[in-house]
């Protein structure tokens, strides 16, 4: 299972690889990495067919996680279309409708509990 | 023919007593004048009976009018009765000048003695005469002490009125200090109040961070005994070398929080004024990202793109950090203002973006830190440009901005550490502020 996650800070990848050392070591996951929205569609419009799940951070310079959820909804409608779960720190009622509107199937707030990441990613 | 000169005695004590009544001198000079007029009288009895003729009767009361004559002339007090005074003499002359002739000759005298008395009698008319100019003069001057005296009542109370007033302004102005001095401390907590959610946001990255690499390092412990249990030490080694990392990172980050809390403080705190070695770099970073989520925490729908321009080669420059820090935290917010109010009027399709960008410029005075922030927003109108600079002067909506960001920039930057600030703008273009500080 192919997952790209999304996140403007560098240190989020070496503890995405450390806490899924294991699912990786076993194959059950595979993870690739984009600093801001841009990035990540360039590399979706490569590899949309393979990614299963998008994880992206709202709050980023540049293009917002939004805007990229509102450009993937949009850019990729074949079926199926990716999971996307947005994660933000600023977890208020606003942030969670508005990415919930504009089509996310998920909303996590920082710090990540990766326990919970892990139970949800079990029933994708 | 004494008898003119006894009265012009005696007259002349009464109307100089007269004339100085309620005047500053009528205590000391009252009672010997009164005393003269008296004594004029006793005298006049006493030397008709003690002399053995008119004539040396004559010239001894014309001496003593002569004696008093010149003892008045003497006192200072009565050198405005000059006039009066000196009308005595024609008089004095005259009766002694008749007497010894009588005295020499009286057959002479008896033959010319209608001229002899005509003129006694034209001094003695003379003292009249002199007596009424002197009045008349005596009451010009009245007049003119009087409206001197007027004159120096009105300038008493104009020069009251002034020091009033000038107290009054001497208040006014230690009132406008102190509030001055409220009103910046009253701008640091605005602007501390716009960064409170960005400072939120800015200390949770980190902390997270912290949290998970400390709590995954904890795992991959366990990892590592479980491995070295087994034997492969190859792989506990693998995992002790993340686990350095992962502590290295927790490093960072923690002093990365530290930084942010530190900031914080000195930002709220009042300026220590002193100057220190300060990378511009690094607060520029840290201001921008505070003063972008500031302003994301207020309107989530607000995005901008972020563009850092360092010069890793830039010099330390010695700079009041917090004051800089300061200046640079208000360009920041007014350039995200000022895209965030583009977005909203233009809307679609308009990418917001804000630059920052440091370098070193060398001028024939000697090298320079130059600081460049630059938005595409939506620019100063040229009718407000002048303005800007001023205390109070803001676009923003009442309430929302205090007016003193960048006049207190410009306090800092141009007076406290002789550096400039350029402005180039564009209505609904964008703006560039060019912040220079000197090397040295």
């Amino acid at each position: 299972m192919k997952i790209l996650v999304v996140d403007d800070e560098e240190d989020v990848q070496p503890l995405f690889l450390q806490r899924f050392r294991k699912e990786i070591k076993n194959h059950e996951v595979e993870f690739d990495f984009a600093q801001s929205g841009e990035e990540a569609l360039d590399y979706l419009k490569d590899k949309h067919s393979e990614v299963v799940l998008i994880l992206s951070d709202i709050n980023m310079p540049g293009m917002s996680g939004i805007e990229l959820l509102t450009h993937i909804r949009e850019d990729f409608p074949t079926p199926p279309p990716p999971v996307v779960m947005m994660i933000t720190a600023y977890g208020d009622e606003e942030n969670y409708k508005q990415a919930m509107d504009k089509g996310a199937n998920d909303f996590l707030t920082k710090p990540l509990d990766f326990n919970l990441l892990k139970e949800k990613l079990k029933t994708l | 023919m004494t008898f003119f000169t006894y009265a012009a005695l005696f007259l002349l004590a009464i109307r100089l007593r007269r004339a100085i009544k309620l005047s500053p001198i009528t205590a000391k000079w009252n009672a010997p004048l009164y005393g003269i007029a008296l004594a004029t009288v006793g005298v006049a009895f006493l030397l008709d009976d003690l002399l053995p003729n008119d004539e040396v009767e004559g010239i001894v009361i014309a001496l003593v009018l002569l004696g008093v004559v010149e003892f008045l002339k003497r006192e200072p007090d009565f050198k405005r009765f000059h006039v009066l005074i000196n009308a005595h003499y024609p008089l004095i002359a005259a009766v002694i000048l008749s007497n010894i002739v009588a005295l020499i000759s009286i057959k002479f005298y008896k033959k010319y003695d209608d001229y002899f008395q005509a003129t006694q009698l034209a001094a003695f008319g003379w003292i009249f005469l002199r007596v009424a100019t002197s009045k008349k003069q005596q009451s010009e001057l009245k007049r003119i002490s009087e409206r001197k005296d007027e004159l120096e009542i009105l300038v008493a109370e104009r020069t009251a009125e002034i020091t009033k007033q000038r107290n009054e302004l001497q208040e006014t102005v230690k009132e406008l200090q102190s509030t001055q001095a409220q009103l910046i401390q009253q701008e640091k907590l605005a602007s501390l109040g716009e960064l409170t959610a960005g400072i939120a946001h800015e200390i949770q990255n980190p902390l997270n961070f912290v949290n998970n690499f400390s709590e995954v390092s904890m795992e991959l412990i366990e990892e590592m005994e479980e491995e070295m249990a087994k034997g492969d030490m190859e792989e506990a080694t693998a995992i002790a070398n993340d686990i350095k990392q992962n502590l290295e990172k927790i490093r960072h980050h923690g002093k990365r929080a530290d930084g942010i809390v530190k900031g914080m403080l000195q930002h709220s705190r009042a300026s220590s004024n002193v100057k220190e070695p300060t990378n511009l770099n690094t607060i520029a970073d840290e201001y921008f990202r505070l003063a972008y989520h500031g302003l994301r925490a207020k309107d989530k729908s607000f995005n901008a793109d972020l563009v850092t321009n360092f010069d890793p080669a830039l010099p330390s420059i010695n700079i009041v950090s917090q004051d800089v820090g300061r200046v640079l935290l208000n360009m920041f917010t007014n350039a995200f203002y000022a895209v965030h109010q583009k977005q909203k009027t233009v809307g679609g399709d308009f990418k917001p973006r804000v630059e920052v960008s440091t370098r070193t410029i060398k001028t024939p005075k000697g090298s320079e830190v130059e600081i460049v922030v630059k938005d595409n927003g939506s620019g100063i109108p040229d009718a407000i440009k002048d303005k800007i600079m001023q205390p109070f002067f803001t676009t923003k909506p009442a309430g929302e901005g205090t007016g003193l960001g960048l006049s207190l920039s410009y306090d800092i930057i141009v007076k406290a550490h002789k550096g400039h600030i350029n402005i180039n703008s564009k209505e609904g273009e964008g703006s560039e502020f060019i912040i220079t500080l000197p090397i040295a």
